[in-house]
């Protein structure tokens, strides 16, 4: 069981990064608008069907 | 101003629509008026506006919009342009105003477009660097319908942006409110950095604390189990110093202003916790806590979260509505030069043009020029007033007919508009200070957890020292008021959600609950209980004349004109041989018979003496505030048509489910008192409460004094409404109902007129036992872990099962709770 010392400060840096991921995502301003950015991906692709 | 009302289904100016016609504008869907179709054409337009933004949607090979539109959207149709040059965009003090320079001669700004309605308009929207050269970017906010554009200053201006956009049917309005902005993202982004760790957090924690717990039945090695307890500590001290911390800053503020708050109670429970935990971990043994501890924290921060966002919504909109006033003003030098000057730039004594469609920009008098201006923004009127050289105009009124010059009197934040803004944004912030229902409950809280911890203590301290004070701990802990802090967002937001699905958007949750007290009700007439427009009420005489009457009619652009042509109509029979008397009547020949249609006094005049019925008709829709419109076929009266503003058909069923709920409805309206007088006798008001000749800071200050006497609701649809709407103690804006209004009310109903408030004021009542079921619930948890730990029963287990459990019964409780009948709106009736 002395593997749970390795393992789990491990698991815990991996929650760090995941974290630490979110702040930067939450910092850039990637969760300030949720509305239209579904909208702007389904019409990019109406828009290429359109073109083609 | 005239965008402001583009939306509203009120007729711009120049912009004929036609009911009856059965052709469907290309661009705007709105029915093309039987004068301007082209027969065999595919392409129909109502108007040259339409024309346009269809050309340059087309030029630029952006058709998809109309499939897009159809496709998500096919009820609204896009706004019309409003033809402006937008040179004010380009003007120096807007630069400094509004625009932000960005690396690389970039320059950035963030306009208000609200005739953004649709998805599609998302996608037109940003493809303008398509469209203007120079414009790198382009995207937009659909919620805010606020949209940030990129430029290059050397290569475009920003004027033509703004004029390409206004093309598309989007008139731009600088967002004032941008600088403002920026402050409240970054608050937004901390809100969620502490959500997303304390939530990390939690489930760490929770998941050392099933090994315990698996531990403390199973067995464990004391290694482990330290090791665990330590990890634990770490996670909890975390938690509470970077999330919670928000509580703590919370709980000494409310100490210090002497102020109840939920803070309070919730710093105290963890404060206790972190340090009875703390205690307990580096002696070794005894109730660690911090499991719960990380979990409350990320439970009230998700709480509070979606309390903020509510509360944000709400005071975006109302900034918006700021940059609705006008920008630009012609003014003229002393030299007899013309100018565009910023609206900020005007100063009393100036001289200022203002052209036909154009919105005055001050407060002032008519110096040259006879034109007839629209002040429906301040009276609610929408019947234009002549204007001459004397005549006192108002900012904000739009200019219908010539042009005319205005000496300013009052410019800016004095004027009537800017004062009612202003009013707007004071009765908001006012608002915003009630005291909620759980933080009134937080003293109480506070005090019985207190003496009940004390008690505790005292009795434990005499009977088993040892473990007083674990005891008392362990009441402090478990009594934390989670479900308190966590039971009344959880409901309003689910009944808001509902309400939301069901067409009634609620901005924010204080305004549900205070509907669920009944009081005075003030009801606007215009466009709230009445359709808002001219049209045929009653008709006597014969029915078979109507279509013909429709025929001879539809080719008028005046407003009764409209009314009689507008109707269901397949085939309407031609016309020949027509004879327009203005302000009078027509004449002409349909099918053979020679008809005269006009006042009673044209047709007196016309055909001699008339019949006793058609007097009597005549006098009946006088009577009613109807004004009659006599129809005659070759020498005989066959009809009698009183045209007025229709009562919507479920207002009457509306208002009597109000009464019936204890509601006293009262009519406020700028029109004139017996037609409003007549609204009341229709919907079974007495006459004492149906109020005529009221303007916008009368219908404030009669809400003011209402409110003295308990809950005041205002409903309402223009921005002569906006004022009072704000200082209600709940403000509805109805269907069609100008920005200004939607910005400063509670409450927006999608549907027209006033059936869906009856169904509101239920869902409010029910919302209200829910979150006091949800409240027993959380007390009846409360009360038994207490119980448990006064009696020193409480051991790691049972608080964990408890815990969970009381959280779970609220969380079904609100989503179980019935807010509407399953059955679709009895109050709505298809028209």
């Amino acid at each position: 069981m002395i593997v749970l010392y390795f393992v789990l400060p491990l698991a815990l840096v991996l929650a760090g990064l995941a974290c630490w991921a979110f702040m930067r995502a939450t910092r850039q301003g990637q969760f300030d608008d949720l509305d239209t950015p579904p909208l702007r991906v389904l019409f990019d692709e109406e828009a290429r069907g359109a073109g083609r | 101003m005239s965008a402001l009302r583009a939306d509203s289904g009120a007729v711009l100016f120049g912009h004929a629509a036609h009911a009856g016609s059965p052709v469907g504008c290309s661009h705007c869907t709105l029915a093309v008026p039987a004068g301007l179709v082209e027969q065999g054409e595919a392409l129909q337009f109502c108007c040259h506006g339409c024309r346009t933004a269809y050309s340059v949607i087309h030029s630029c090979g952006l058709e998809a919009y109309y499939r897009l539109r159809d496709a998500t959207d096919a009820d609204r149709a896009p706004a019309r342009a409003a033809g402006k040059a937008f040179s004010e965009f380009d003007d120096p003090a807007f630069d400094t105003l509004y625009v932000k320079n960005l690396q690389g001669g970039l320059r950035e700004v963030q306009l208000y477009l609200p005739s953004v309605h649709c998805a599609a308009c998302v996608w037109l929207v940003e493809k303008l660097p398509q469209l203007v050269p120079g414009v790198h970017a382009s995207r937009l906010d659909f919620r805010r319908a606020v949209v940030t554009v990129t430029w290059d200053a050397g290569v475009a201006s920003l004027s033509q942006a703004a004029r390409a956009l206004d093309t598309l049917g989007y008139t731009p309005h600088p967002a004032k409110e941008a600088g403002a902005r920026d402050a409240r993202k970054r608050e937004d982004r901390r809100y969620l950095v502490r959500i997303g760790v304390a939530g990390a957090i939690a489930g760490n924690v929770m998941l050392l604390a099933f090994a315990l717990y698996a531990g403390a039945f199973g067995g464990m090695e004391g290694q482990w189990e330290q090791f665990f307890r330590y990890l634990s500590f770490g996670f909890g001290v975390l938690s509470l110093a970077w999330p919670g911390r928000a509580f703590f800053k919370g709980a000494i503020a409310s100490v210090r202003t002497r102020t109840p708050h939920l803070d309070l109670p919730i710093a105290l429970g963890l404060a206790v916790g972190g340090v009875a935990g703390t205690v307990n971990t580096l002696r070794g043994s005894g109730e660690i806590y911090f499991d719960s501890l990380c979990v409350l924290v990320f439970a009230l921060l998700v709480g509070r979260w979606i309390q903020h966002r509510q509360q944000r919504w709400s005071s975006d909109s109302v900034e918006l509505l700021f940059s609705l006033t006008p920008t630009a003003a012609h003014r003229v030098g002393e030299d007899g030069s013309v100018a565009d000057v910023a609206v900020q730039a005007l100063v009393p004594g100036d001289i200022v043009e203002v052209r036909a469609g154009e919105s005055i920009p001050a407060d002032g008098v008519v110096v040259r020029g006879t034109s007839s201006v629209d002040e429906s923004l301040l009276s609610g009127e929408s019947r234009p007033v002549s204007v001459a050289g004397g005549s006192a105009v108002c900012a904000g009124a739009v200019n219908v007919a010539g042009v005319v010059r205005v000496r300013v009197e009052v410019s800016g934040e004095e004027t009537r508009v800017g004062r009612l803004m202003r009013m707007v944004a004071e009765a908001s912030t006012r608002r915003a200070d009630v005291v909620r229902m759980a933080d009134r409950l937080a003293v109480w809280f506070v005090v019985g957890m207190l003496s009940l911890s004390a008690l505790t203590l005292a009795v434990w301290l005499v009977r088993d020292p040892a473990h007083a004070a674990e005891y008392a701990t362990a009441l402090l802990i478990v009594t934390c008021p989670c479900a308190l802090g966590l039971a009344t967002p959880l409901a309003m937001t689910v009944a808001i959600g509902r309400a939301a699905r069901r067409g009634m958007l609620v901005k924010g949750a204080d305004a549900l609950e205070k509907l669920a007290r009944p009081g005075v009700m003030f009801l606007d007439k215009t466009g709230t209980l009445t359709r808002g427009g001219v049209s045929v009420v009653e008709w006597f005489g014969r029915q078979d004349v109507r279509a013909d009457v429709a025929a001879l009619e539809a080719g008028s652009s005046h407003p009764i004109a409209r009314a009689l042509a507008a109707g269901a109509w397949e085939r309407l029979p031609p016309v020949s041989d027509v004879v327009q008397t203005t302000g009078a009547g027509i004449e002409g020949t349909v099918g053979g018979t020679r008809y005269t249609v006009g006042s009673p006094e044209f047709l007196h005049a016309r055909r001699g003496t008339a019949d006793a019925w058609v007097d009597d008709a005549v006098r009946a829709c006088r009577a009613r505030a109807l004004s009659p419109v006599v129809v005659a076929a070759d020498t005989d009266v066959v009809a009698v048509a009183g045209l007025g503003d229709a009562v919507r058909p479920d207002s009457a069923a509306a208002v009597a489910r109000l009464r019936e709920m204890g509601w006293r409805p009262v009519i406020l309206s700028g029109d004139d008192e017996e037609v409003v007088r007549a609204v009341a006798v229709r919907l079974g008001i007495p006459e004492g409460d149906a109020r005529g000749r009221v303007g916008p800071e009368e219908k404030a200050d009669a809400v003011r004094a209402a409110l003295r006497d308990g809950p005041v609701v205002m409903v309402g649809d223009g921005v002569n409404d906006a004022a009072a709407l704000a200082g209600a103690s709940v403000g509805i804006a109805v269907h069609g109902g100008a920005e200004a209004s939607l910005a400063a009310a509670d409450i927006y109903l999608n549907t027209p007129g006033v059936g869906a408030i009856a169904e509101l004021v239920t869902a409010s009542r029910r919302t209200l036992r829910t979150i006091r079921r949800a409240f027993a619930a959380s007390i009846f948890y409360n009360g038994f872990a207490a119980a448990c730990a006064v009696t020193g029963y409480i051991n790691p287990i049972l608080a964990a099962v408890l815990m969970p459990l009381s959280s779970f019964t609220v969380l079904t409780i609100a989503f179980r709770s019935r807010t509407f009948d399953r059955a679709q709106r009895p109050l709505e009736v298809t028209p």
